[in-house]
């Protein structure tokens, strides 16, 4: 079978601003895949192409084997969007909302169905007007599923959730991959993407800068991490980080070490500090998150680390 | 069909749950109408019809008023607001064709606009003896399916143009406002209103609505009383408002500063 969804080289430009930059990824049934990157970094703009709300500058996008560009309306029978900015008709109960825009789909799931699935019950009859963003953040979720899909795009889909909400919203995701249903998450939570996807890809500037499982991520990023802040009146620094190993990433008067060889440079960054009778501030050694290797890899692209070109 | 009804339902549901849409669409024309009757007496005088009353003058100026209110600014800001909110890229995000979505928002405020000519004339006739002939009525109806057509394609136009509800509002009243004043709707012209006022008053729409309606309730013309010229006028806004939708029309939400503001920015490392 082919994958629920398939981008290859995908080109997006605005004017002059080339915003997706040759993406090419694909989503399985049954799998949770998600886009992480900062804002800007072009999460929407493909999802946007995915769902046929935007066209392409070039490249090639199956959603269930068919093209959005070209694509009628009843495309979206089998897809399930839960984006960012939609909002919800205020004037309507939690129950008409998911009746009106369920009726859309050829398969819709009854109304009672989805409210208790996002735990709505005692809300059900409330006009939406009244409820808070956590709660309609839920209804979005909701009519996302109204039409039982087979792909589901969940564009930030928890942000503005309490955590507890959070963690029931994660239950929610990986219930639906266990059903088989292709989900194509965004996110810039770290710890969302590394709980719940089975596959990540860290966009930066339009492009993918590295992609794999969690796990795999977070092995690029070495054994450990080594953080401290020089003291103003340090000699050169040069001196200080020529012998060490590992990859540096200076901001300042900060640095962070990912090395492979934690021992040995720590010894060497000690024993250099220690001769000259210098304090490294904060410093400390640890395992790096997948948050880290993300800081690092953006960084990266935004040229070599030292903080220039960055402008998001 | 049952997807354009379904529609419809959904966008009356909507209507009556704001209750300043409801006045302004329903309650305040009647107000107009008990007013100026009130202040002006209801005399007979020479006005535009020829000598009537002047309930007669403005019970069908005023229904047609509140003909173009549901129509005109109630699909311009209806729809405006909906796409600020992001409804609309909701309503685009799903299997719902487009046509049938804004065809309920259309039948819905076509609705609206029937129930309160409806009031506006059952009033008339009742309080102030204004004058509906059987014979005329086909011409009442058609004049009042071409009109609200029309000015629906003109709401639909309005929303195109309007990007966000905070210049939908004025956009709506700075045009329907003065248009009202020169198309005998509020204030009846006599022989001494300059020749280009009226003529002013020919090249938009509201003028011919009111007229057609207005003539097909006046006691002194003729039956079957269809303004066939005024309808053709009408046709062309209806076709000029189209137009400018088709053309316009747009499905997201405006890109305003801090709207985005819901997205939680990553704090900057350290």
């Amino acid at each position: 079978m082919s994958p629920a969804v398939a981008v290859s080289d995908l080109v997006k430009d605005y004017g002059a601003v080339r915003a997706v930059d040759g993406v090419s990824f694909e989503v399985e049934r049954g799998e949770v895949f998600a886009l992480l990157g900062p804002n800007g970094a072009g999460k929407s703009t493909i999802v946007e192409i995915l769902e046929g709300h935007r066209t392409r500058s070039s490249g090639a996008v199956r959603v269930l084997d068919t093209d959005p560009a070209s694509a009628p309306p009843s495309f979206r029978d089998r897809i399930g969007i839960v984006l960012q900015t939609s909002g919800i008709d205020p004037e309507l109960t939690v129950r008409e909302a998911i009746d009106f825009y369920g009726a859309a789909y050829s398969r819709p799931v009854p109304a009672q169905e989805l409210i208790e699935l996002v735990e709505l019950g005692e809300k059900a009859d409330a006009r939406i007007s009244t409820l808070s963003g956590g709660q309609q953040r839920r209804i979005d979720m909701a009519l996302g599923l109204a039409g039982d899909p087979d792909v589901v795009f969940l564009d930030e889909p928890t942000t503005g959730f309490d955590p507890a909400a959070r963690r029931r919203g994660w239950e929610l995701v990986e219930r639906l991959a266990s059903e088989q249903r292709a989900v194509l998450l965004t996110t810039h939570y770290l710890d969302e993407a590394e709980n719940l996807a089975d596959r990540v890809a860290v966009l930066a500037r339009g492009r993918i800068v590295a992609e794999g499982t969690p796990a795999e991520l977070r092995a690029r990023a070495g054994s450990a991490l080594i953080r401290f802040a020089v003291p103003d009146r340090a000699e050169p620094v040069p001196d200080l980080l020529a012998p060490v190993s590992g990859q540096i990433v200076g901001r300042g008067r900060h640095v962070e070490i990912t090395t492979d060889t934690p021992t040995a440079d720590l010894a060497h960054l000690t024993s250099w500090a220690a001769q000259r009778e210098i304090e490294l501030e904060g410093l400390t050694v640890s395992t790096p998150s997948l948050e880290d290797v993300y800081l690092a890899l953006v960084d990266d692209d935004r040229g070599g680390g030292d903080g220039a070109g960055g402008d998001s | 069909m049952r997807s354009l009804w379904r529609g419809a339902r959904h966008q009356n549901r909507i209507f009556w749950r704001t209750p300043v849409a409801a006045f302004f669409t329903l309650v305040f024309p009647i107000l107009m109408l008990v007013l100026f009757t009130a202040i002006f007496g209801n005399d007979a005088f020479d006005s535009v019809y020829g000598r009537v009353s002047s309930s007669q003058f403005y019970t069908p100026g005023l229904a047609v008023f509140a003909a173009t209110s549901s129509t005109y600014t109630g699909i311009g800001i209806n729809l405006a607001s909906r796409r600020e909110l992001g409804i609309l890229k909701r309503v685009r995000g799903t299997p719902m064709p487009r046509w049938t979505y804004l065809g309920g928002v259309v039948v819905s405020a076509v609705w609206i606009a029937a129930l309160g000519v409806t009031a506006m004339v059952v009033l008339g006739v009742v309080a102030y003896g204004v004058n509906v002939e059987a014979a005329k009525v086909p011409a009442m109806l058609l004049s009042f399916a071409v009109g609200s057509a029309s000015f629906a394609a003109l709401g639909l136009a309005l929303a195109s143009v309007a990007r966000s509800v905070s210049m939908a509002v004025p956009i709506a009243n700075a045009t329907l406002l003065p248009m009202a004043f020169i198309s005998n709707i509020f204030v009846p012209f006599g022989s001494e209103t300059p020749r280009w006022l009226d003529l002013l008053g020919d090249i938009f729409p509201l003028k011919h609505f009111g007229l057609a309606f207005g003539e097909a309730m006046n006691p002194l013309s003729e039956a079957p009383a269809v303004e066939w010229h005024r309808l053709g006028v009408l046709a062309l806004w209806l076709a000029a408002g189209a137009a400018v939708a088709a053309w316009q029309f747009s499905w997201d939400p405006p890109v305003i500063s801090g709207r985005r503001s819901r997205r939680r920015t990553r704090p900057a490392p350290a």
